[in-house]
């Protein structure tokens, strides 16, 4: 089975919310939608306070190219635009709208006959796409339609679909792909008429057995779909490490995947494009997967953006007594909640709640050299050098040693026998040689 | 919500592993070559390993407190494992000052100067064992027989071992593979079972506490040469098996090249110590004084980790683009 090369690791997957069916989460009271879910530059307000909202108007324009439009996910009346904390505490510009009633836009087909041929153009698709504000749905939040527009002078070949979930606990892809395997299928096909390729692989981890025999069926009908089943490591959902297991071929540092000719998607992403084709929806509701060791019911929710993750939480059963720390995402990858009330967002896809015993590091000891950083990291770096040069503020030594490359997959202190948190200095080190490369460059 | 909750940068799991964990690890996989040491030399296997692992510890703890003023670090077994693996080097009959002068040196000079574990460049049981072997070579140089667990402790019957033979030109006088495989053969009180020495680094590879690269690199390197010396004249050169089975072989190369701290970082660099660790050991038993070239070997190549690990580089992801 197939697998990337370099590096990699094998945590515990916990899919404690696995096989459990998508419940759809009851409207809260009142949704604050950030405008700046994506990657590029937040988009621009479009209403007022006191405005009335159908579920699916838009709220916010996208300004620029790399940007994204935001529409309202819910029915009411815009009671404040404010700048209020995320999760990670830092304030920033949301729209909160007073929930009355659940009115959709008029030209939203909420019903949506299920269609299988479509005669649109690559341009109208991507056209769509962009008006409903999609976003890479797996975490990145890189505005879809851009991916689809290649520079000039590149072809894309293949279209990989990402539905690794590599991260441990996960499940919201899971669950789409067992309970929505044939629009997700229409949402590939779609992906690859608007990219104009007539090859798509969808990549799913082993763990998932039962999504890939049913996709595999569906499938097997359809024309240039093919499902790779890959064996399980972590970090296989990276774009560049999914790109290397399916077509063996490697992104180049610094490049996108468009340079080795293929675009990857989110299957999320895909089901997303399903529904703004056929239905005319916007971007407005994601699956979030709730789950945690100590949570009631761990459980994948259909969830409107801009619902408090805190009625996320209640909603799963409350939180456990003995939580210590409420990681937005993954425990991989994912980031420490300081605002439990911040909204859910396109790019939300779990809220992990970690007991208080597993929330404290281990005090580190010596490095005691015994290379099982190197050996896991997937990008070839060696981080116990990193951290050692990031320490000492050799920015110029860090460089030559590609400390840019690290995908901050935190593979390197998962594995650590010393308990060293190499990921802390080498992010550390990232951000500033990138900062120092990009004065190097202005000055140029 | 009444707790406050904690926050940090990802990752939010860890691994499990730890320092001691693999401390342990190693110990065990060493003990059915201690079983093998108890049986076969009976009550001088056991003063000279107690002797070492007790002192090692207390060194370790007298410094850390005394000198260095640091953290505790004896609970991370690593003194008890140099001295585990200081006693495997030394023969069974040594006098048990002897061996706390070792231990001394192995803690001390080969680790606790340097900042303790981690920051020492070479493998302090191999300091302390080098060092004895200059300073104590009489008592350094005669190995006990293994007459079973009766066999006394100073006074024992002592014996050629096969690389002294090899050197003295006594080919026929060689014990067969069956005993060296087995343990019946003098030498270090360690190093004697290839069996249970690889019993253990087999429960290391499957620990993933060690990766395959250092020990077969060794293994191979020197049964090759061996294989090229016995073809230019089987008169003077034993087969390659005699090379492999004898001496420190096996315990070197599964048990002492291994060691994390003095060992290269990356897979290639592994392969390359691992064929010099292997062409320097069998120049020392072949053209050099001594019989046995291990320990030297693998001092000698401690030495140039640093070097390797500094020009041999991981394969960065991307480097190589296929089209």
């Amino acid at each position: 089975m197939r697998t990337f090369k370099i590096g990699g690791i094998h945590p515990n997957d916990a899919k404690l919310s696995a096989g459990v069916a998508i419940e759809v989460m009851p409207l809260p009271l009142q949704v604050s939608i950030p405008v700046a879910q994506h990657i590029g530059a937040p988009a621009t307000v479009v209403v007022a306070k006191g405005d009335k909202v159908k579920a699916g108007t838009l709220i916010a324009q996208a300004t620029g190219f790399v940007s994204a439009n935001v529409h309202s996910s819910v029915s009411g009346t815009v009671a404040k635009i404010d700048n209020e904390p995320d999760a990670s505490g830092n304030r920033r510009q949301v729209v909160v709208i007073d929930v009355e009633g659940d009115e959709w836009e008029e030209n939203v087909d909420l019903k949506g006959d299920f269609k299988r041929t479509f005669n649109l153009s690559s341009e109208e698709i991507i056209a769509k796409i962009k008006d409903a504000g999609i976003v890479g749905m797996g975490g990145a939040t890189f505005p879809t339609h851009v991916k689809l527009m290649p520079p000039p002078g590149k072809v894309a070949e293949v279209l990989i679909i990402n539905a690794v979930e590599c991260e441990p606990y996960l499940t919201s892809d899971h669950a789409l792909m067992l309970e929505h395997a044939d629009e997700v299928l229409i949402g590939v096909q779609l992906l690859m008429r608007a990219a104009k390729v007539n090859r798509a692989m969808i990549g799913i981890e082993n763990n998932k057995k039962d999504a890939i025999k049913l996709l595999q069926e569906k499938a097997s009908k359809l024309i240039g779909i093919e499902i790779c089943p890959l064996r399980m490591k972590y970090p296989q959902g990276s774009e560049k490490q999914l790109i290397d297991a399916l077509i063996g071929r490697q992104v180049p540092s610094g490049a996108l995947p468009i340079e080795v000719g293929a675009i990857v998607q989110n299957v999320g992403t895909a089901y997303a494009v399903y529904e703004t084709i056929v239905k005319n929806k916007p971007l407005v509701e994601r699956i979030v997967t709730v789950t945690g060791q100590s949570l009631a019911q761990p459980k994948n929710v259909l969830v409107r953006i801009g619902t408090p993750m805190s009625a996320l939480i209640a909603f799963a059963g409350g939180m456990p007594e003995n939580t210590g720390k409420v990681i937005a995402g993954g425990p991989m990858m994912g980031r420490a909640v300081v605002n439990v009330d911040a909204p859910i967002q396109k790019g939300s896809s779990g809220i992990l709640l970690m007991p208080e015993a597993l929330s404290e590091r281990v005090e580190m000891d010596n490095c005691i050299r015994c290379g099982k950083c190197v050996s896991v990291c997937c990008m070839g770096l060696q981080p116990y050098l990193l951290m050692n040069l990031v320490e000492k503020k050799m920015w110029q030594e860090a460089e030559q040693e590609a400390v840019y490359d690290c995908l901050e997959c935190g593979s390197c202190s998962f594995t650590c026998p010393a308990h060293r948190p190499l990921l802390d200095y080498i992010r550390y080190g990232k951000s500033t040689v990138m900062r120092i490369m990009r004065e190097r460059s202005a000055k140029k | 919500m009444d707790n406050l909750l904690k926050v940090a940068p990802s990752p939010h799991v860890h691994s499990g592993d730890s320092v001691a964990k693999n401390m342990v690890r190693v110990i065990v996989a060493l003990l059915p070559a201690y079983a093998v040491a108890l049986y076969s030399f009976g009550v001088g296997a056991l003063v000279v390993s107690l002797t070492a692992m007790a002192s090692c510890v207390l060194f370790e703890y007298l410094i850390q407190r005394f000198l260095l003023k640091g953290k505790c670090t004896i609970n991370n077994y690593s003194a008890l494992l140099t001295g585990l693996l200081l006693s495997f080097n030394l023969p069974s009959n040594l006098p048990w000052w002897i061996v706390v002068i070792g231990s001394a040196v192995a803690i001390g000079i080969g680790k606790m100067c340097f900042g303790g574990l981690g920051n020492n460049p070479f493998n302090p049981a191999l300091v302390g064992r080098v060092f004895l072997l200059f300073s104590f070579p009489v008592q350094m140089t005669t190995w006990p027989r293994p007459l079973g667990w009766a066999s006394s402790y100073l006074d024992a019957e002592t014996m050629a071992t096969p690389l002294s033979l090899i050197k003295g030109g006594k080919l026929n006088e060689l014990p067969d593979v069956l005993n060296m495989f087995l343990a019946n053969t003098p030498g270090s009180l360690g190093e004697i079972s290839a069996l249970a020495l690889l019993v253990g680094g087999i429960y290391l590879l499957a620990t993933k506490v060690i990766t395959w690269h250092i020990p077969v690199s060794i293994l191979l390197t020197v049964a090759a040469f061996s294989a090229i010396l016995y073809g230019i004249d089987p008169t003077v050169y034993p087969l390659p098996h005699v090379y492999l089975l004898s001496g420190g072989m096996m315990l070197g190369a599964i048990f002492m090249a291994t060691d994390y701290v003095t060992s290269p970082m990356t897979h290639r660099g592994m392969l390359i110590y691992g064929f010099f660790i292997g062409i320097i050991t069998m120049i020392i038993r072949v053209w050099g004084v001594y019989p046995e070239g291990m320990s030297f070997a693998i001092l000698i190549m401690n030495a140039f980790t640093p070097i390797i690990n500094k020009y041999v580089k991981p394969k960065r992801f991307g480097r190589v683009t296929k089209k």
